[in-house]
């Protein structure tokens, strides 16, 4: 977050292949310790995951008092009727903000990594007037809190009638500083400004220089920034919070954050709700697991583009 | 447009050619730079709108105040002093900045510990580990946190299970002594692996050569690691820091999730933003919560600012 020129960011997109010496020298008592310790945090950071997925398994009589214990299967296996009554409660509401969570995030985080792909490109490739002025804005603007801006936009989009529709979601979630930060860092590395005026020579126009020559040497950043405003939007939980009334809107995060609330409301009563909680969050992380581990081998090397300046 | 030609990649003559033709400045030049503006402009637009001028509103809104008999009269400065005055925003204020001074250093040390013993293995559990390390990233703040607030319970949490077996009781980690522990516990788990993932890449981009020659010299694998890892990966861990202090004192999220199942502990005031939110929304109190969200912005801004620059002095000196 310096000033100092970039590092060449391209050498940590690709996991080096060459065997680190260390490694290959160690012998086996070596390395037991650090997979000791490795193991005993995977297991820490399974645990809450594989308690989710027991728990979905099970009855509301089981939850409370099952026959094996917190961590382990009741005697009745419970899923599929979980799964069933989960997507059938009221009406099947619980689809319905898997689905608003789906569209807020595509189109928030699509939208927020066009403009920070177009915006990167422009500060890293072009000399204009205001430019260094705006690359100060944007690097300060990257400290600034977002949540600090939620309640302050909810009034703005109150006086604009904006509230409790889809756009108070979407449209502030375009707003991603540090995307343009990772975009203008990586293109100012990885695209040779040589190819760019080549392509000028050969008669292309600004728009095709930038989608035939520039964009595919992008890719690698272009889907780590992606994928983090996807995930940035889908994660959210105070902008939906603040923005929406209407429950039919709610985002999977607030819907599931209004069931919490109704299940602690009438203890006891709530006890099926506590079940429907546990299932519908075991539903609501699937997507984004299987996104992580189709796309690990763009976002590993990808999420480091930032440090390395 | 008329760029009917094929864009491969250009022949080295291409690109000599151009090079030499780069120098004169005029109608083509200033025709560029009115194009790199154009690229700028779906963001620029996107960030006053939805940046600048929230800011600005907040910091008008903020003037103001609005009574039941006065309506919305002019308040000058009142709001904040009333919000540096009030010992609930304040409360609020000396929870995260505590919460950050320890979460941050025992996140870091957890995923430069993970990264640094990652980046000695090959193997394949190696690999399954810091995928699986990784992979709470992937999970809502806002799952994670009731997921936790479910382990923590006395009622159906394995941790009270566990205890019945030693005949102990297991401590409530969401009551008022525990509270700070169990929200750690929640953002260490969402977060190390996520910082453990940055400083690996940043490991991985270090030319390994300088290791041999760290060793040829005699260095243990310990000083290695100590004197030529971490100080080639610190701008990746001040990165990392940055982050970590940047979400911490705009802490919301799990707190909020959990308010509810941590019977009463997690107060409307237990952060500056929560204590803005229910402002705002329990008692439509909006200019004083604008108040409140635009002195956390100021604050997070004017900490981060200084901390970057303390640390970027001490930088050039070393």
């Amino acid at each position: 977050m310096t000033t100092t020129a970039p590092v060449p960011a391209r050498t940590a997109t690709a996991e080096p292949t060459k065997p680190r010496p260390e490694a290959v020298r160690g012998p086996r008592q070596r390395t037991l310790l650090p997979h000791l310790f490795l193991g005993i945090l995977v297991i820490y950071f399974l645990v809450p995951l594989w308690w989710l997925f027991v728990a979905s398994t099970k009855d509301a009589q089981g939850l409370f008092g099952g026959a094996h214990g917190a961590l382990w299967f009741d005697s009745r296996f419970n899923l599929w009727s979980n799964l069933k009554e989960l997507v059938t409660y009221n009406d099947g509401i619980y689809l319905r903000w898997i689905g608003n969570s789906l569209l807020y995030a595509v189109l928030g985080g699509l939208g927020a990594t066009v403009l920070a792909v177009l915006a990167g490109y422009g500060f890293a490739k072009f000399r204009f007037a205001g430019r260094r002025a705006m690359l100060a804005v944007l690097l300060g603007s990257v400290m600034v809190p977002l949540t600090a801006l939620v309640i302050p936009t909810f009034v703005l989009f109150s006086n604009l009638n904006l509230t409790d529709t889809i756009w108070a979601v979407i449209l502030p979630s375009l707003l991603n500083p540090f995307g343009v930060y990772l975009m203008q860092v990586y293109t100012a590395d990885a695209v040779p400004d040589e190819l760019l005026d080549a392509a000028r020579v050969d008669g292309a126009g600004e728009i095709m220089t930038f989608l035939r020559v520039a964009f595919p040497l992008l890719r690698p950043a272009v889907v780590t920034v992606l994928l983090l405003s996807v995930v940035g939007t889908w994660n959210n939980y105070f902008l939906p919070l603040a923005m929406l009334a209407n429950t039919k809107l709610f985002p999977i995060t607030v819907g599931l954050g209004l069931w919490q609330g109704q299940a602690s409301a009438n203890n006891g009563g709530g006890t099926s709700l506590w079940g429907l909680i546990i299932v519908g969050s075991l539903v609501s992380v699937i997507p984004l697991v299987i996104a992580f581990l189709s796309l690990q081998k763009y976002w590993q090397g990808g999420l480091s583009l930032g440090a390395l300046k | 447009m008329a760029h009917t030609t094929a864009v491969d990649v250009p022949s080295p003559a291409s690109t000599t050619r151009t090079r030499s033709g780069r120098g004169r400045p005029g109608l083509n030049e200033r025709k560029r730079s009115r194009t790199g503006l154009l690229f700028v402009l779906p963001f620029a637009l996107v960030f006053v709108a939805f940046l600048v001028a929230p800011l600005l509103y907040a910091f008008y809104l903020s003037l103001y105040s609005k009574g039941l008999a006065t309506g919305v009269v002019f308040a000058g400065v009142k709001n904040y002093t009333t919000a540096f005055t009030d010992p609930s925003f304040l409360k609020g204020v000396w929870f995260v900045v505590r919460f950050a001074l320890v979460l941050i250093p025992v996140q870091m040390f957890v995923s430069l510990a993970l990264a640094l013993v990652l980046d000695g293995l090959t193997t394949r559990f190696a690999r399954f580990a810091r995928l699986m390390i990784f992979l709470p990233y992937a999970i809502p703040a806002v799952i994670g946190a009731l997921m936790w607030g479910f382990l923590y319970s006395p009622t159906f949490g394995p941790m009270q299970q566990i205890a019945d077996l030693f005949g102990a009781q297991a401590p409530f980690l969401l009551d008022a002594d525990h509270v700070f522990g169990g929200l750690m516990n929640v953002v260490t788990w969402q977060w190390a692996g996520y910082y453990m993932i940055i400083i690996f890449a940043a490991l991985r981009g270090i030319d390994s050569s300088i290791y041999e020659a760290a060793r040829i010299d005699g260095a243990s694998a310990w000083q290695i690691a100590y004197r030529v890892k971490v100080p080639m990966i610190s701008s990746a861990l001040l990165l990392i820091l940055v982050f970590a202090l940047i979400g911490t004192l705009q802490f919301f999220t799990e707190p909020q999730a959990l308010r509810l199942v941590s019977n009463g502990t997690i107060t409307p005031d237990f952060t500056p933003n929560i204590y803005a939110f229910s402002q705002a929304f329990a008692y439509a109190n909006f200019n004083y919560a604008s108040a409140i969200s635009f002195s956390l912005g100021i604050v997070v801004f004017i900490a981060v600012y200084v901390f970057l620059f303390l640390t970027r002095k001490r930088g050039s000196i070393a």
